[in-house]
């Protein structure tokens, strides 16, 4: 709507309340947006200033922090343990969750869609935070602290349900007079499921494995009770390592850090969104 | 993990078009045994990953286990002394009375509002204005946590915030003067993004004869709202409010932005236990506490249930 339109209707209607409300509108709208940016303003600029404060001014351009950062022994490591973290979890839940969502979607077991809502009511209210202290004391009774296993074990349990949720949506999806030629022509269960049943879930496979390697990369608390050593730090907890036990927070590194550990995200989020729309939201933020 | 809630109420794309069982399932000859096999990885590892740690929470508040020391390697049985120390430590309750105030502001009030403020602003622009709020809202939300409490760390800053620079407060040390104020906005932005997403698509499913024939009595903006909008988005608002909520309640990014303090003033729950119970070591202590978390996260998530299914008989 352009302000002629507006002008136009109001002398129509004779309605000047409503044109200063329109205006209201805009300024308030403007202003909820700037406060949004606000803060987001710093992550964009600051990465490419030759000193960065922590104060918004227009920098002294420069690419010279990024290659310092390449020198960091943690920073990269660090990126290379999230992918590490993510792409672990993400195998596991979708070969587990794919081989159980194909089974639940093809046999129908006594009170299935009972044992699916059970599942996914379970993981929303056994969260990060309320089963902290069990899942900690267990990992370390298990031995498991410090170790990648655990975390990926953890996280996996965690994601699991809502991964046979949706997979079982697109699994029931899938006609079934595919598996049953496969089936005339001899395929066994295991291939029908390999050559038939996969190729034609794989975009649904696909939103999964993103899903899951952005649930894990943005994860701080599972890490941040489970691993010790900074070597394992995945990148979550790097960051906030860095600007808690520093004693002068460096700010070339942490501004370039934040930058590059938030872009992925960023660019999967907007691409992937724009595809599948309001599915990709939520999950376990904490 | 909370997400596919959301999604079975909204009717993804993918399942609204999924056939109905006409025929025999069981086509690739799966059979129950195999079935089994295929079901059981998936259900161990959310057994003793997932079930145990709530089962297993139910035992360890009733110890007096603790990280290092004598309890540490043989922890008895207390029963519910844990829970009653609880109940009569001041600490507890002002944490409960925190995170009530957090939940409330931030999530009930702030993320709903704003969100549904948001989306019903945004509703009728078209190209790029409607695009840059919305992507500015969703990038807030997808913002790694921990990167995010950096930048309000830095924006929040005493020496050379911005927000002190713009405000013309050089010098003001929000997060100690003011530090719940600050975790709620903080949370606030980050949160508003799945309110004002949800109530999007609410907003685009009111059938639009209903606003025209309201707006043909002359029904204002507001009565609209109240008369047309409302009563058609009754459920996705109680849907919206009980997952907030459940979120909200949850989330232990607080305390990246205050460590729960100056002296206890942002302690709310999920921060309340993490100290309690991993560097202060009292597991059996912070274990009683979860305990009452996972009942409170109970009650929620059945009024989620109870309201959802109400919606789809109707």
């Amino acid at each position: 709507m352009t302000t002629t339109d507006h002008v136009q209707k109001v002398a129509a209607d004779a309605n000047v309340r409503h044109f200063l409300s329109r205006i209201a509108f805009t300024i308030i709208l403007t202003i909820i947006g700037l406060l949004f940016a606000l803060p987001m303003v710093w992550l964009v600029l600051a990465p490419f200033d030759a000193t960065p404060t922590l104060s918004l001014e227009w920098p002294d351009w420069t690419l010279q922090n990024f290659a310092r950062l390449a020198e960091n022994p943690y920073a990269l490591r660090s990126i290379g343990n999230s992918l590490l973290l993510g792409i672990g979890t993400m195998l596991i839940v979708v070969v587990l969750g794919a081989l159980a969502a194909y089974a639940m979607s093809r046999i129908r077991i006594p009170g299935r869609d009972g044992i699916l809502y059970g599942l996914l009511l379970l993981s929303s209210i056994v969260t990060g935070t309320a089963a902290m202290v069990p899942t900690f004391q267990i990992i370390t009774q298990l031995g498991l602290i410090n170790s990648y296993v655990g975390v990926l074990l953890v996280l996996a349990g965690g994601i699991l349900p809502t991964v046979i949720f949706i997979l079982k949506d697109f699994m029931d999806s899938i006609p079934k007079s595919y598996e049953e030629s496969a089936r005339l022509y001899g395929a066994g269960p295991f291939r029908i499921l390999r050559d038939v049943v996969v190729p034609i879930a794989r975009p649904g496979l696909a939103f999964i494995a993103i899903w899951t390697i952005v649930q894990v990369w943005g994860n701080f608390l599972v890490p941040f009770i489970l691993l010790r050593s900074p070597d394992l730090q995945p990148a979550a907890v790097l960051m906030y390592t860095f600007y808690t036990e520093s004693g002068q927070a460096d700010l070339r590194l942490i501004s370039t850090f934040a930058l590059l550990f938030s872009a992925p995200v960023l660019l999967i989020y907007f691409i992937v969104n724009r595809r599948y729309g309001f599915r990709f939201h939520g999950g376990i933020k904490s | 993990m909370t997400e596919s809630l959301t999604t079975s109420t909204t009717t993804p794309a993918g399942s609204a078009i999924a056939p109905r069982r006409r025929r025999a399932d069981d086509v690739a000859g799966l059979g129950t045994a195999r079935a089994g096999v295929f079901v059981a990885p998936a259900l161990i590892l959310i057994g003793v990953f997932l079930l145990f740690p709530a089962v297993w929470t139910i035992w360890l508040g009733m110890t007096d286990y603790r990280l290092t020391g004598l309890q540490a390697a043989s922890p008895e049985f207390v029963g519910l002394d844990n829970y009653l120390d609880a109940l009569s430590d001041p600490a507890f309750w002002n944490s409960l009375w925190l995170t009530l105030i957090f939940v409330l502001f931030s999530g009930i009030i702030g993320q709903t509002l704003i969100g549904f403020g948001l989306a019903w602003s945004v509703r009728n622009l078209r190209g790029w204005a409607k695009a840059l709020i919305e992507g500015l809202v969703l990038a807030a939300w997808v913002i790694p946590a921990s990167v995010a409490s950096f930048l309000w760390l830095a924006l929040l800053d005493r020496r050379s915030g911005t927000v002190n620079a713009m405000l013309g407060t050089e010098g003001n040390a929000w997060l100690i003067d003011h530090p719940m104020e600050a975790i709620i906005v903080f949370n606030i932005w980050v949160g508003t993004a799945f309110s004002m997403q949800l109530f999007s698509s609410a907003l685009s499913a009111v059938p639009p004869s209903q606003i025209e024939s309201a707006k043909m009595v002359g029904a204002s903006g507001w009565q609209q709202l109240r008369d047309v909008i409302v009563p058609n988005i009754k459920g996705h608002i109680l849907t919206n409010t009980l997952l907030i909520t459940l979120w909200t309640f949850n989330t232990f990014t607080p305390y990246l932005v205050t460590a729960g303090g100056p002296n206890g003033k942002t302690e709310i729950l999920s921060v309340y236990i993490y100290k309690t119970a991993i560097p202060g070591g009292q597991l059996g202590l912070g274990a009683a506490i979860s305990l009452i978390m996972l009942l409170i996260n109970l009650v929620i998530a059945l009024g989620y249930v109870r309201v959802s299914r109400g919606r789809t008989k109707r």
